[in-house]
Order: structure tokens, then sequence, then C-alpha cells
């Protein structure tokens, strides 16, 4: 762990965004994690994303659990809301702030141990209920803070650092997520930020659950040569189906790839991502598809990573419910307590 | 790229701005730290060895190391690191036994040196450790050269002088003061094994105008007065002063003529105020004493009534930009500006001269009558003689003298023992890591967010009214101290090693500056686009590594690092180390070890 505070001087050529800000007024406060740990990279691809596009700090809010992977909020924006919450129970705090302010972004920040163990139930609901938000999973296959056993995602026959063997077959994030009804899956790796800001941003684009499994090495723990989730693994044995570009609403849209090369996906606000297809034919508007892709690379020892999934006519919760158009929690006393008239008219009705 | 070679002794070098920057290559992280830590007698001798007058030149220097500070690439201002050389000769304690030993034994060489200024002792203090028998001759009484006639005792006290001067002179050196040498034909035949000329630029220019013959009992060369007012020979001047020229000798003249009894003193210069030569706080401290500085004004003639000068005339004139984009002065066509005045001082520049070196002994001279030397050597057409400071290469300063000086007595020592001159002994270089635990360094890496702080100044109540009251007071220890926490420790360098590297981007995500990028290699002007952020700075290098695991290559831009060492501690597997890099340079008793 580093004692020093980071240095205030910045690169004098440092970009700034439509709001002067420069990617160092997105950052949190210093990283307390292991040196190497991947989730200090996603941090930085979150500052990033967010820096260029523009997003105002206070217009978003960082959701988190328990774990190694849910003190990331803490590292990144740090003029926005957060919430670090019960283990496996971001899902319902997220829940709850979508409900009561529907306005904002929200990123919700769980690990492996918290989303796909003691969390498993809360995060099949949340993807269920279409909450309206970008849902990560910094997995790294093992549960570093209480000293890297294996966790639920750890793949059949990795080995942890003490030489551990998984026995079981390996909940696979992506797959759970598209099964159930997630319409924006993604799978990214940490060390690969060309690919993980794009996807970061048009997820937080998304209208609707947008979920990105990233690997996220447990450089402590899990990092070891017969592990799968380690950094030679993955740098080994991860394929990008297609190289991904994300053009932020209101920007101009300019492209390097001839074209037809170019999967051009417009989202709802306007922004656009740019699939630049590689060798294969891959769709990732088809469901089906998906899933065989993800099981079929996983057969053969890669990680399919890239855009797995888009669907983009699926409503979120609160069309569903068909809520107010104001957020919740601008609602006056008067609205939401209309008085006997209005209890009369709503008990009319079942008449 | 290819891999930098980080064994070429210049890489880091180049890296310590203010180092490299610096003539006599002083380290000055490393005597910046040991006044951190309260070392000042360790950090005067940092000093000593490289700059040979650091009380001197901590109160005088030209401090090229000053703008070449990385912190001004981050922020405003410079460390002052002319001024934390002061605090180390400041606080030092008695340095006489850290002197270097002489031999009592000779060995059998003799050397003179001509002029006893900084070049010279310079050359007597690295040749008299190893035994040379060194004759110094000055023309004048006292020994120090222009660092005595050219710097008013207000900016450097006779104390700090006679005491950094007779740290040399008391090793041994024999002192022919008084003893003008009028014939180098004649000391050649003295039998000297070697012969140093460092006899500085001594004429100062005249300004030869209308009116200057009658006058000129009233015009002062500027070098030449303040020569004659440090010796005492001079102790007042007329109450209304005309000082040419915008160096620093005009601010000395003018500040000196203020406390000789002048009351309206003015500078009027030529060019603009941004062409001024004299260094900016040099300027400041002149303006601080209400001179008033007049620019772009030409000067046209001397004003004379009854045989006596009365005052100048200058005509105005203003930038222009000719069609071959040089600058131009053009007059405005305003009226003549008339000056009243009693005395004018002309400090608008200084030339060598060499009327006592015979030209038929073999010393070739340039056109501009300097004479023809090896640039690295100091060598002249004859090979027994050598020249350095002013007298070798023209006008410059007291810290490139010494470098001079340095580079001379390696020649000299080379000759006498009858090896190449040439064949140049390499630098004194260490790298070590500060690794001292986990993320523990043994130098203080977090970086003060502070801005300069000011040195304290006397009140000029006070030091109007006393020619030998020096105007700076000093940094006192606090300040000091914390002044030196903005020192950004650039000789502690950032060593990457390739084969350790995981590629888990620890090292791009906690820096900074994103001084750090993974990325393909590619030629340097692509690769410098292609960084995290862009590397415009060419005068600062990339480091690039070996092609990594994934093939990419570790491309770090030294632009911008602030050796913060955030990289080596987020690093899981130690391929970034932070190493202290020291460099000094070869002195001539480093000359011949082999």
């Amino acid at each position: 762990m580093s004692y020093i505070t980071k240095p205030k001087f910045k690169h004098p050529g440092l970009q700034t965004n439509e709001l002067g800000l420069t990617r160092r007024d997105y950052e949190g406060s210093l990283t307390t994690l292991c040196g190497g740990c991947g989730h200090d990279s996603i941090s930085a691809a979150i500052i990033q994303a967010a820096a260029e596009m523009s997003l105002e700090p206070h217009r978003v809010a960082k959701i988190s659990g328990i774990g190694c992977s849910s003190k990331i909020p803490a590292y990144f924006l740090s003029k926005a809301h957060g919430f670090n919450s019960v283990h496996g129970r971001m899902p319902s705090v997220a829940t709850g702030a979508n409900l009561a302010n529907k306005e904002l972004y929200y990123v919700g920040i769980s690990g492996d141990g918290d989303s796909a163990s003691i969390g498993l139930g809360q995060f099949c609901h949340i993807v269920r209920r279409r909450i309206n938000m970008l849902y990560i999973v910094a997995n790294n296959g093992t549960y570093g803070l209480t000293k890297g056993q294996l966790s639920a995602t750890a793949d059949l026959g990795s080995k942890t650092k003490s030489g551990e063997e998984s026995q079981y077959d390996s909940i696979d994030m992506a797959t759970l997520a598209i099964e159930l009804g997630a319409s924006f899956v993604a799978r990214s790796f940490s060390g690969d930020k060309k690919q993980l800001v794009p996807l970061l941003q048009a997820g937080l684009s998304h209208k609707g659950f947008a979920f990105i499994d990233i690997i996220s090495p447990c450089v402590t723990f899990n990092n070891t040569d017969a592990s799968t989730h380690g950094y030679k693994n993955t740098w080994e044995n991860y394929i990008a189906l297609s190289a991904v570009g994300f053009v932020p609403m209101r920007k101009e849209i300019t492209t390097s790839y001839a074209p037809g090369k170019v999967k051009e996906i417009t989202l709802h606000d306007g922004s656009v991502i740019h699939l630049h297809k590689t060798s294969n034919k891959y769709d990732p508007y088809d469901r089906e598809n998906a899933l065989h892709h993800i099981n079929a690379s996983k057969k053969q020892g890669k990680i399919a990573t890239g855009l797995l999934y888009i669907n983009q006519s699926t409503s979120d919760l609160h069309e569903l419910q068909d809520t107010v158009d104001k957020p919740f929690n601008t609602l006056g006393s008067h609205e939401l307590c209309p008085g006997n008239e209005a209890l009369a008219d709503i008990n009319h009705t079942f008449r | 790229m290819k891999p930098t070679n980080i064994a070429d002794p210049n890489y880091f070098h180049k890296v310590v701005d203010c180092q490299w920057a610096c003539p006599a290559h002083t380290p000055v992280p490393e005597y910046i730290r040991l006044i951190t830590e309260k070392r000042y007698t360790d950090a005067y001798m940092v000093n000593w060895n490289s700059n040979v007058f650091p009380g001197i030149l901590g109160r005088t220097c030209d401090r090229p190391c000053e703008p070449a500070c990385r912190r001004v690439r981050v922020e405003e201002k410079p460390v002052a690191i002319c001024r934390l050389k002061r605090v180390a000769a400041d606080f030092k304690s008695d340095i006489k036994d850290r002197l270097p030993q002489i031999p009592k034994k000779k060995n059998g060489k003799r050397v003179a040196l001509i002029g006893a200024g900084p070049a010279s002792l310079t050359v007597a203090r690295d040749l008299m450790p190893l035994g040379y028998e060194v004759v110094l001759f000055e023309r004048d009484q006292v020994g120090g050269g222009a660092m005595r006639t050219q710097i008013p005792r207000f900016r450097l006290p006779k104390t700090v002088l006679e005491e950094e001067l007779n740290y040399i002179l008391d090793l041994g050196v024999t002192c022919r003061f008084g003893e003008e040498i009028t014939s180098m034909k004649a000391l050649l035949q003295e039998g000297f094994d070697a012969i140093f000329v460092g006899t500085g630029a001594p004429l100062g220019k005249h300004l030869e105008l209308p009116g200057y013959e009658q006058a000129k009992s009233n015009i002062h060369t500027g070098i030449e007065w303040l020569a004659s007012v440090a010796f005492e020979h001079v102790s007042n001047i007329g109450k209304r002063v005309i000082v040419l020229g915008g160096g620093n000798t005009a601010m000395d003249c003018c500040r000196t003529s203020k406390r000789l009894g002048g009351e309206q003193v003015s500078v009027v210069v030529r060019s603009g105020f941004e062409e001024m030569k004299a260094s900016p706080w040099e300027i400041e401290d002149a303006m601080a004493e209400d001179i008033p500085i007049l620019n772009l004004h030409v000067p046209k003639r001397y004003l004379v009534e009854n045989d006596k000068l009365v005052g100048m005339e200058f005509e105005k004139v203003r930038k222009e930009i000719d069609s071959d984009g040089r600058r131009q002065l053009v007059p405005t066509g305003d009226d003549p500006v008339i000056i009243p005045c009693d005395d004018v001082l002309c400090a608008i520049g200084q030339e060598n001269s060499f009327p006592w070196i015979e030209r038929d002994i073999g010393i070739e001279f340039d056109k501009w009558e300097l004479p023809v030397l090896d640039k690295a050597t100091f060598q002249s057409t004859n090979p027994h003689v050598f020249f350095g400071g002013d007298a070798a290469l023209g006008p410059d300063n007291i810290i490139t003298a010494v470098a001079h000086g340095h580079e001379a007595a390696v020649s000299i020592h080379l000759l006498c023992s009858k090896q190449d001159v040439k064949q140049r002994p390499a630098p004194l270089t260490s790298l070590d890591s500060q690794k001292m635990g986990i993320h523990q360094w043994s130098y203080d890496n977090n970086i003060s967010n502070d801005v300069r702080y000011a040195v304290p100044h006397a009140s000029k109540e006070l030091t109007l009214h006393d020619l030998n009251m020096e105007v700076e007071l000093g940094f006192d220890a606090q300040l000091a101290h914390k002044e030196t926490l903005r020192c950004l420790n650039c000789d502690v360098q950032t060593v990457f090693t390739d084969k350790l590297c995981i590629e888990c981007d620890a090292c791009v995500d906690i820096c900074p500056t994103d001084c750090i990028s993974f990325t393909t290699n590619g030629e340097e002007a692509d690769l410098r686009t292609r960084l995290l952020a862009p590397a415009e700075n060419l005068s600062q290098d990339l480091y690039v590594s070996d092609v990594l695991k994934t093939g990419r290559v570790m491309a770090k831009n030294e632009d911008l690092c602030l050796h913060c060492g955030l990289c080596a501690e987020r690093c899981p597997t130690a391929a970034w180390d932070m190493r202290k890099y020291l460099f000094n340079t070869a002195k001539a008793v480093h000359a011949c070890q082999k």
C-alpha cells in the first residue's frame, strides 16, 4: 500500500472534456489494493470512460457490496454518490436507488464472490428486473480478501497459488446474464483498456440492464501459470470478437474502418458503438449464437471477449411499471398523497 | 525504437535536468537532499568538489540549472537551487579537515596559472592534491579575479569570497600577486611543464559618440569602474547617472551608483526589455531599488556644456520584424529624448585582450582574437599552454570558468603524465536501488505542492546606504527546508526490467503525469504521438524497453516524470525500481587511474 498522496501535478497536455475537466478530475482516493491488482485498471478504465463521455460526476451513483472488488468505488469519481452495501446485496440497494431517482447513471461494482456466491440470488433478480444500470463484475476467480480460496467462477482444473485445484464447473456470469434477460452483455479484461473503455461507455449509455464481466487477475493469490484467471492465461487465450469503438452522442461520427467492415449500433441516447469485425462473423443481436459462442470458446480454453449480446428493444423497470416521468425523489407530498378524492377514484376502478 | 541503453552515462544524466544544464555538472538533487537532512557540511562538500565556490556561486551564479528544472514543466517556478547552495555554505561547520591532503613530496612538475580568477583557482585546486607545484600569477595584489572586481560586495561579501579563495590558496599555492605577466615568451622560458591562461575578458567596450572627447572624464566603462570601486579607488559618483547596457554588469553598475551618491540613476537599453541580457532576478533587484530601465532608446550623443558632460541624447525606436524575419530597431520619429546626467557608465560588453602573448610562439589566434583551442581539452596550439574561463571562449560566467578549469586540469595532468590529452577519463557514475521496504524508499518521494519560497531581503533603507551590506539575507533553516522539499529528486531514476514485467498496467494507472505507456513499437516520431499523453517535448527522451510478452513495449516519456516512485510502489514484480544515479565528471585526480 502506498502511503504518500498522489502528486497533484498532471501532464500539461492532458485533454479537457466538454465540462473542462481532465481525467485527473475523475480520480478517487489512492488505491489500497495490492499493487498490480486488475481492479485498479478497472478504476482507471472507468475514470477514462467517464472523462471522455464528459459525465458529470454528481450524476453518477456508485454502489458496491463486499470484497476487494467492492472497494473499487473509493478509487474513482470521488465527487459521485456512493453506497458500499452489505455482502451480495448491492442489487437491492441499486434497485432502490434507481427507483427513487431514475435520472442518475448507476454503476454497480461487484466481484465473483459478491455476485456469484453470496449474492447470486440477488444478481439473478436484478437482471430479471431490468434495472437501468451498468453492472460490473471484477472477476478474479478467487476470494482475495480472505486469502485466496477458489471462488464459484474458478474454472474446473484451475489452480490457486497454494496449489488447490478447482473440482467444480464454474459459473459463467455472462452466460447467466444473457439467460436471465440482460439486454447488454459484454466480457473484457482489465489489461485491455482499448477494449474495456468503449465497452464501459457503451454500457453506461445503454438503456436497460448492462452487464460486463471483467477478468481482473488477483496478482497476490491467483496469478499462477495454472490459474485461468491470471495475467498470463488471459493474455494468451482471450479473443476479441470484434474491436470495439464508442462514439458518444453529440460527437461527429468518424471511422477509420472501410465501409461494410463496421457494424454500427446506435444507442437510445444517440451515441454509437462501432464493432470492427475480426475474422469471424459474430452477430451480437443473436442470443442463442452468443451463448453457443461463449461455450464453444470456453471448450477450447479460450475466452471470448467484446460485446457478446445486445438487445435494444426491451423495456427497463420504470417502463414496465409505467412510472411517472419525474423521478420519485422529486415528487412533492401532494403528488405522493393526492387525498381522499383520488383514493375514491382509485377504489372506484376496482368496483 | 531500439531499447534504451541506460548504461550510457549520458542517458540518466540528461534526466537530471539541473545537473545536465550545469556547466560543472553539480549533482544538484544530491546536495538538496543533504540540506533536507540538515547535513549542510556534506551538502557543501558535494558542491565544493564540483563547483569549487559554493558560497560565492550560491549568491552570484547565472544558474543555468534553474530554467532547466523539471518543476517548471509541471508548475510555474523552479526550485531555488542557487540559493539552496548558499544555505549549504551558510550553515556548514568547519570543513578544514575535509579538504584534500597535499602530498609533502611533490611530483616534480611545475604549472603556471595566469590570473587568479575562478578558472585558474579551479586548476590549482585540482592539481595541488596530485603533488604539483602551482604558481599563481595575478596583476592585482589580491586573488579572486572577476569575483572580486566585477561583483559588488552587497551581492558577495568579502568574507565569503576570501574564505573560499583561501581554501585553495592555503593548499600551498605559490602566489605571485602584484606581478603582471607582460610576455608569454618570457614566461615560457621559465621552464614550466604547463601554463594555464585564465585572464578573463578584461577590456570594457567604450561607446564613442559625438561629444565623447570633451566628456570622457565622466564616461567610464562598467567593468573598470566596478573594479575601481572594489579596490576603493572610487568612492563617489555624480548625482545623476546613466548606465548604458542591459546585462548583469549594467545592473551592478546602477545599483553600485545608488550606493555611491547617485540620486537619479537610470538604465538605458537599445533593445526591448525582453532582449536584455541580465538575469531576470538581477533586473528585479535593480527595479526594487527604484532604478528605472528605459528600453528602446538608442544613444546618439553626449551633451557637453563648458567641456563638461551634462546629459545624453537618445533616439526612440520600435521593434519591427523585417522580411527576413530579423528584428530591426526602427526610429519612431518622436523627438529625441534628452536625459541630463553627470556621469555615464558604459556596460555594453567586454572583450578579450592578449597583447602580452606574442604571435610568433606557436599560440594561434582566430579572427576574433581568441586563442585556437581544442574545445574538450582547452589545449592551445602550443601543447603546453591551456586556456580557460572567459580567456578561452569569450565572456561567460563563473560556473563555466570552473568547468573549464576542471577540464584543463585533467588535460594538464594527462600531459604531465605523458598520456594522450584527448583520451578523456570516463565520468564516475553509480546507480543504486533506493528500496528500503515494500513501499519505502531512502528518499522522500512525497512531493511538496508548495510554490517557490522567496529569499528574504534586507530593507533598502539600510542597504542603499552601505556599499558592503549584503542585500539578500539568504534562507533561514526552516525556509530552506521547505524549499528543499520542492525538489523532485530527478536523480532517483525509474529503472525498468522488462523480463519481470507481467503487463498488469499498475504503473500506467497510477502515474500522475501519464508518463508510462504500453504499446506497439514504432519509430520515435510515431511513438511520441501514440503514448497515453503525447510526448511533445523533443528535448526529453523516451525510455523504451525490449519487446514484452504481448509483443508490446514499455515506452516512458521522461519529460514529465515526477520521480515520485508510485510506479515502483504499485509494481507487483519490482519490474520498476527507483535507483539513485550519481554522476560526477572525472577530475584531474581520476585522469590517470586506469
